[in-house]
């Protein structure tokens, strides 16, 4: 089965380019903003976008995001408003591939099987869980994969060689590197320690693999993207989305302009660089 | 009753880190293979007798173990009916259960090579444990607390920096425990290569709701033994708090394939199981968070809600995850106890027995004016009392002040 996700790797390798991956949080600042962000990223030069499901305690991620994160559930969204902005989004876009990042909670209590079958319907093609290792595969994972939808696993610095094949296993779409230990939005990305990382994944997969944590700027993109099958820039978007909102924390006619500047920036960078050698 | 009964309670978690569905590992990428590792460090451990020798000998001269099991005779007598004795885990070096919990993981950490311990904290107890162990051993150590308990708990944070410790208040959500932890996993995700979480409760990932339950199970076992001397048989009941549950957990631990005794399990129902609370078997449902499925206070879409209690300590809207089994598979009993009810018993047990306990402590002792006098004279019943007051004395003192003016 080909998924969006797969046909989008498929076209950029054909271009020999790799992808420019953003992340923003669905929800932030309100709904219909954060559904105008959407629209807006593909013209400015995303080629996947990952949407953030919000939760009240995300782990593994840094104050920007957290704080993203709180800002879109005070603004009253869920897990269901978030399929529902996919859907919508969709209506204009059908290639676009779109991933789902977040945490488990929200899903379980939305139940499994419904959320698979909501999100399969609304448009989404991938799921990222960032609390859920392959020890806990029968949870989601393999649930998802007959769902149809992509299990997209992160491999990490900690991920050694041999654990790389279990982490790999009931991985598809692509493989999500974590260029650091730490949080997101913390280090920047060393693009040599990178590149050695992505080496030894390809070693073990055919699988894209894309780098994200730790990059902010269109020269670290590049650096990422020469090696990488593609880059994923996260904190520093949302960080824009934020500096663009009124004393109250709303969104103001600046915010999501300044978010396609920032992302027709960074895509040029991703741009430059050349497609990883398979 | 759950009609699948185990043959044993205390056979789990099964390999998987699962008690029924409970427990797991829930973490991301980058702490799984520590994680296995530490899995890994604590089997060889436990199978070494040098490990549970050289434990045996700080528990002895360091924490003062065994802690008493002592007879409240002024309590028996004022709640007339079962026989009442506190085992007294807050007579334990640092005052309270935190220690057995802490001296087991330190020693871990040491035999894995780990020169940085980082912990989270509520009420401080644990904060206080791990910051002692940590100067004993001429470990660094970084303890995360709520800012709102740094301020409530002001004696505790001053003890941990006297020890050496830094003590890092956290100023994000309702900046209480659940917070600490969140930057707590923060930090162990980022300095993943040479530091060692040591977990306060028995929650987390696997092995930790295990291995903490294991370390505080000395408290049970303790008690068999001196209530076989006191009273030439077992207790008929066993009382104890619940935030994330550990000293409850070692004290039920040892008891709990005795069919004969009763178990109890009090949690925090703060203003009240209707209003802001800290009860989450009473009050919440399955979920996950924190590398494990428990019970959790949260809201329709599943994202957690604040728990409040006036204890700092057990301020945490989940529970360890063999509590969650224990109560669906209906072993224990859990009984929720309001701040009010826990001020009371504050000082009841301060006045009759010359004992301030812990706020967390009080409220197990709470519950005992239910219990108690329903049950006949004979009815040998223990109460963990887990720690003293003292971290709580300028709180209570000054609510007591201000309802006097």
């Amino acid at each position: 089965m080909t998924t969006r996700i797969d046909a989008r790797f498929a076209e950029l390798k054909q271009q020999g380019r790799s992808a420019f991956v953003t992340f923003v949080m669905a929800g932030d600042p309100d709904a219909k903003t954060s559904l105008d962000i959407l629209k807006a990223l593909p013209k400015a030069g995303a080629d996947v976008i990952e949407i953030g499901m919000p939760f009240t305690d995300p782990m593994a991620d840094g104050p920007s995001i957290q704080a993203a994160g709180l800002r879109a559930l005070k603004g009253g969204m869920t897990l269901r408003k978030t399929l529902a902005m996919v859907r919508d989004f969709r209506k204009d876009d059908n290639a676009t591939p779109i991933v789902l990042m977040g945490y488990y909670n929200p899903i379980y209590i939305y139940g499994v099987d419904s959320f698979l079958a909501d999100a399969k319907e609304a448009g989404v093609d991938g799921l990222i869980i960032v609390d859920l290792p392959p020890e806990e595969d029968t949870e989601l994972c393999i649930p998802a994969m007959k769902a149809g939808l992509n299990f997209i696993r992160l491999a990490t610095p900690t991920t050694d060689d041999k654990r790389l094949p279990a982490v790999l296993a009931n991985t598809s779409g692509f493989v999500y590197y974590v260029s650091i230990t730490g949080i997101t939005g913390a280090a920047t990305a060393d693009s040599n320690a990178v590149s050695e990382a992505v080496a030894r994944i390809k070693r073990h997969t055919r699988l894209p693999v894309c780098v994200g944590f730790g990059i902010r700027t269109p020269d670290t993109a590049r650096a990422i993207a020469e090696n990488a099958n593609g880059a994923v820039v996260g904190t520093a978007i949302v960080d824009v989305v934020r500096g663009s909102l009124d004393a109250e924390g709303r969104a103001t006619p600046k915010t999501v302009p300044a978010v396609a500047d920032l992302v027709s920036t960074l895509a040029q960078g991703v741009r430059g660089a050349k497609q990883a050698a398979e | 009753m759950n009609p699948n009964l185990p043959n044993s309670f205390r056979s789990g978690p099964d390999e998987r880190g699962h008690f029924g569905i409970f427990g797991g590992r829930f973490v991301a990428e980058t702490l799984m293979p520590l994680i296995l590792d530490l899995e890994k460090a604590y089997a060889d451990a436990k199978a070494d007798p040098a490990f549970q020798a050289e434990m045996n000998v700080y528990l002895k001269d360091y924490v003062g173990r065994p802690s008493p099991l002592y007879f409240a005779e002024r309590l028996t007598e004022h709640l007339g009916g079962a026989k009442i004795y506190l085992k007294r885990e807050e007579l334990n070096h640092t005052g309270s259960h935190k220690v057995n919990n802490v001296l087991g993981q330190i020693m871990v950490a040491r035999r894995m090579g780990k020169k940085r311990i980082i912990a989270e904290t509520g009420a401080g107890q644990h904060g206080v444990a791990t910051a002692t162990l940590c100067a004993r051993f001429g470990l660094e150590c970084v303890v995360y607390m709520g800012a709102v308990d740094v301020e409530r708990q002001q004696p505790n944070v001053i003890r941990m920096e006297m020890l050496g410790a830094t003590v890092v208040p956290v100023q994000s959500g309702a900046r209480t425990l659940k917070d600490a932890m969140n930057d707590a996993l923060r930090d162990w995700v980022t300095n993943v290569h040479n530091t060692f979480y040591c977990i306060g409760t028995v929650a987390g990932p696997h092995p930790y709701p295990m291995m903490v339950r294991d370390f505080q199970s000395i408290i049970g076992h303790e008690t068999r033994k001196q209530m076989q001397e006191a009273e030439g048989r077992l207790p008929d009941s066993l009382v104890a708090c619940i935030g994330g549950g550990s000293n409850a957990m070692g004290l039920f631990h040892p008891f709990l394939d005795d069919p004969s005794v009763e178990i109890f399990g009090v949690e925090a129902a703060g203003h009240g199981l209707t209003q802001l609370h800290a009860a989450s078997l009473a009050g919440g449902r399955p979920g996950v968070l924190h590398g494990n499925r428990t019970y959790l206070l949260m809201d329709a879409d599943g994202q957690i809600e604040e728990a409040h209690s006036i204890s700092a300590g057990l301020d945490y809207p989940g529970i360890g995850p063999e509590h969650a089994w224990l109560h669906e598979t209906g072993r224990v009993k859990y009984l929720s106890a309001t701040d009010e009810e826990a001020l009371a018993a504050f000082q009841l047990l301060s006045r009759l027995e010359g004992i301030i306990p812990a706020l967390e402590s009080a409220h197990a002792i709470a519950k005992l004016s239910e219990l108690a006098p329903q049950r006949p004279k004979d009815h040998l019943m223990v109460v963990n009392l887990s720690g003293r007051g003292d971290k709580d004395v300028p709180q209570v003192g000054d609510i007591l002040k201000g309802r006097k003016k």
